[in-house]
């Protein structure tokens, strides 16, 4: 399974995507996985408002699709998102996590199973817990974890949580994050 | 090679003694959710591990139907996506009408949420009486709650609006009564309904179905598994029949797919190919 982005946010979330992911660089070399949880029945148009200031196309995550490196994946609304190990997407209607379906966290537990150490999880504003538990498993497998500093944050609770729970080998601004993606995964220049 | 995680051996060891000792297979479902269900399920059942779930499972044969219950599908809600119920009203059951008797599979009925749906949707359009429903699930924990239409109500608001805008014409507490913190629907909207336990795994055609309703479970399923069942659904169902799937599966790895035509893609209803054996 390729090397791979996941990122969840919550209350405040559409306005920290469109700042991320207007940062990422024009060849960011990894697919990015997102899970927000929005509320809106269809998220058609919540792609294609991300997709406005996105460096990389933004598509509704299909199920049974492969994850594909370059592409900005969305979690559908109603479902929970997970990854298989053989890098293709599965969807589940099981109950809700921290309230949430999509929750944040069956979507990072699944992705930690199926990358291991080849996993970036990314926790940003949000007003509950989501993402917390999936994070500290990502770290436990070697992945990395990226949290925005909640002081910085629309809604402070979701990354403090992630922090408390699972600590963070980022702790940044909004505004840094696109740019310490970008640094981790792309090719480094030669002297 | 990197090494499989414990806990991966141990979901693994879990799959395989409830095949040997139970009978039950697993092995074709999707493997995320499955681990997730049954790690949700040893904590559950207060064990610190899986293989300390596995132990009891091959001792306390008290223990399969909870663990079957488990792992399956229990989520649904009344008229879940109203658009597919009006889907239904308005585009299917009008064809269903011609036929002077229909029949319905409900394939993995769960809790019954939307076999009480469809029955309101065909009393309403006058066409219960001769409608057989045969609502099927492997969990008979499962069918007992949903033979008993007893539903939190808490959830009654939620119903009552897909209801509405589902595009059905009364008030869907005139098919409930309330009583405390519970809902219990009318006992004559089961009048023409079979529950029976099925699986979709094993199982074979028992029905010449008019329509086979059967969201978010194949979902659950690898696409060898998704494909077995697309041929049993096929096979069960009429020439011409219906099938209506969830709202955001995908057949398209599937070879039994090409034996269905979509009628209306977005809300996921087929029709079984003329051509299709």
């Amino acid at each position: 399974m390729a090397p791979t982005v996941v990122m969840g946010c919550s209350a405040g979330g559409m306005s920290a995507l469109r700042t991320v992911l207007g940062g990422l660089d024009k060849g960011f070399p990894r697919p990015v996985v997102v899970v927000c949880h929005t509320g809106s029945e269809d998220i058609t148009t919540f792609c294609e408002l991300l997709e406005t200031t996105s460096t990389l196309p933004v598509r509704e995550a299909r199920e049974r699709q492969s994850v594909t490196t370059g592409v900005v994946h969305v979690a559908p609304s109603g479902y929970h998102l997970l990854l298989e190990g053989d890098g293709r997407f599965a969807l589940s209607v099981d109950e809700r996590v921290s309230f949430a379906r999509p929750a944040i966290d069956v979507l990072f537990e699944s992705a930690a199973s199926a990358c291991g150490s080849d996993l970036i999880g990314v926790v940003m504003t949000g007003a509950n817990y989501d993402g917390a538990a999936g994070l500290r498993t990502i770290r436990r497998r070697g992945g990395l974890a990226i949290v925005q500093t909640p002081a910085d944050a629309h809604a402070p609770s979701m990354p403090q949580a992630a922090l408390d729970v699972a600590g963070a080998d980022y702790c940044v601004p909004l505004g840094e994050i696109a740019s310490v993606l970008n640094q981790l995964c792309l090719p480094k220049a030669r002297p | 090679m990197a090494r499989p995680e414990i806990e991966d051996v141990e979901v693994d060891l879990f799959m395989r003694a409830l095949q040997l000792r139970h009978g039950y297979d697993f092995s074709r479902y999707a493997p995320a959710s499955f681990k997730r269900r049954v790690l949700n399920l040893a904590a559950s059942a207060g064990c610190r591990t899986v293989i300390e779930l596995t132990d009891r499972l091959l001792r306390e044969d008290a223990l399969v139907p909870q663990v079957i219950a488990g792992l399956s599908v229990p989520v649904s809600e009344m008229f879940r996506n109203p658009s597919v119920f009006r889907t239904l009203r308005e585009e299917v059951l009008p064809v269903l009408a011609s036929y002077p008797v229909i029949n319905i599979w409900q394939a993995g009925c769960a809790f019954g949420q939307e076999v009480y749906s469809l029955a309101i949707l065909l009393e309403e359009a006058g066409l219960y009486d001769r409608s057989q429903i045969f609502a099927t699930d492997f969990s008979d924990a499962a069918l007992i709650r949903a033979q008993e239409g007893i539903f939190p109500a808490r959830d009654a608001r939620l119903y009552s609006e897909n209801y509405l805008a589902a595009g059905c014409q009364r008030s869907l507490a005139d098919y409930y009564h309330a009583r405390y913190d519970f809902m219990k629907f009318d006992e004559r909207l089961k009048r023409n309904v079979t529950f029976a336990n099925h699986n979709l795994v094993c199982d074979g055609v028992f029905c010449e179905a008019h329509l086979i309703l059967c969201r978010n479970v194949l979902i659950y399923f690898t696409n060898e598994l998704q494909d077995h069942v697309l041929s049993l659904f096929r096979d069960s169902l009429v020439r011409n029949g219906f099938l209506c799937l969830g709202n955001r599966e995908n057949i398209g790895f599937a070879s039994a797919a090409r034996d269905f035509t979509p009628v209306n893609a977005r809300e996921r209803i087929f029709r079984k190919s003329a051509e299709a054996a």
